[in-house]
């Protein structure tokens, strides 16, 4: 199932994400790139619903997401701050609800902004509910990762001690998550952009 | 499981003295998970004006967008703020507009109605998911602990409370009723608006045991 977990430090925004590719009980791949670049500043975690069929449906509405925010800054040359990329992002969501097919995607926003100089996060599921919250995470593997987060986040940390806090997160996923995934792409965001972590 | 129960979370509106006030806890969740303490369901509509929006947490910020923009169309067009009669009016047309899809909340509405001598009474209504209007002289409540907020506020509430006696009574109310709600609580936040000022009291006063969170 797919994963995704996410976390704010000291100005810095941690996402992490499973990269395995599932058709029934094949691992078509496995090393898929689920945290998209949306702007210099701005990433986004996408997963399916837990349990449901993973579709086509996540990566077209991540790429149509990823799309609009870059033309919004190709017409204003200045990039879509977090919070109003996030305002955005949820009424699409909102909107694909009621319409005849929807969207069945849940997403992580990670992105810190550079005009108050704040990491922002959020939590979006596939109704188009959106929350900021400190830590996040989606999938079976939040049912292990949202109680240590409870416990061991610091919202003051360093990226260091974050890391060692996500690492917690994927070591207790693996023990216990019957299907855990193997790999896991992790991506930072902070007031210098985005860059590829090792874990 | 019912859509009305699926992130969870409660409101309450009651009358006082001269005052209302109107609560809510904090808690989003999916189902039996939590996922965060700060999710506000209570926003200002005007000064004197609050509305509550329990329900699918989607449509809480769907309605809340919704009726900002109504609102802000009626003070241009009428060059004057909307009363909290009016309001409940364009509340209860914008959710029967959607009658065979409807918006999964059940507003709560309370605010200081200007009366023609020039003073404030106070006012509180709540409409069903379709805007069914209900205009309660007492309290109204609304969510998933809205049963447990009927029996504790039928047995506290009385009339003419005093701005400070009517945060204590809400407050007391709201807390025991959610504390029995296994989708409602962690956290919560009370307004007890006057005819001059409004007073808003945030979750770092009630930090309710079992909570394990310091706001």
């Amino acid at each position: 199932m797919e994963v995704s977990f996410a976390m704010t430090g000291k100005g810095y925004v941690l996402l992490a994400a499973d990269t395995t590719a599932v058709h029934s009980i094949i691992k078509v791949k496995t090393d898929v790139d689920k945290i998209k670049e949306l702007s210099p500043h701005l990433l986004m975690a996408y997963s399916g619903e837990p349990g449901a069929v993973v579709s086509r449906d996540t990566v077209q509405f991540a790429e149509y997401v990823e799309r609009n925010i870059r033309l919004y800054q190709i017409r204003h040359t200045y990039p879509l701050r977090p919070p109003s990329a996030a305002s955005w992002i949820r009424r699409s969501l909102a909107e694909s609800l009621r319409s005849r097919n929807p969207y069945s995607v849940n997403l992580l926003l990670g992105g810190y902004d550079t005009s108050t100089y704040t990491p922002h996060l959020y939590w979006m599921d596939y109704l188009g509910t959106l929350v900021e919250v400190p830590f996040a995470a989606h999938g079976y593997g939040s049912y292990f990762a949202l109680s240590l987060l409870d416990r061991y986040h610091d919202p003051e940390a360093t990226v260091e001690e974050g890391l060692a806090v996500l690492r917690r997160c994927l070591d207790e996923v693996s023990k216990r998550l019957v299907v855990s995934p193997g790999k896991y792409k992790v991506k930072i965001v902070d007031k210098d952009g985005i860059r590829e972590v090792e874990l | 499981m019912s859509i009305m129960q699926y992130n969870g979370g409660s409101v309450i509106a009651m009358v006082g003295k001269d005052c209302v006030a109107i609560a809510s806890d904090l808690r989003l969740g999916v189902q039996s998970l939590s996922i965060s303490s700060n999710f506000e369901k209570i926003f200002p509509v005007t000064d004197r004006l609050y509305i509550g929006l329990p329900g699918l947490a989607s449509d809480v910020t769907t309605l809340r967008e919704q009726f900002r923009y109504r609102v802000n169309m009626y003070t241009i067009k009428e060059e004057r703020e909307i009363e909290p009669q009016a309001f409940a009016q364009l509340v209860s047309s914008t959710l029967y507009e959607k009658r065979f899809g409807p918006y999964f909340i059940e507003p709560v509405i309370a605010g200081m109605q200007k009366t023609p001598s020039g003073s404030y009474a106070p006012f509180i209504a709540a409409t069903d998911l379709i805007g069914c209007l209900n205009f309660a002289k007492d309290f109204v409540v609304a969510g998933t602990a809205s049963e447990k907020l009927f029996g504790v506020a039928e047995g506290l509430w009385e009339p003419d409370l005093e701005a400070e006696d009517l945060f204590e009574t809400i407050s007391q109310t709201l807390l025991n009723a959610v504390d029995r709600d296994a989708f409602s609580g962690w956290g919560a936040i009370v307004h007890v608006i006057t005819k001059d000022k409004i007073v808003i009291l945030s979750s770092s006063a009630f930090i309710s045991p079992g909570l394990g969170l310091a706001s």
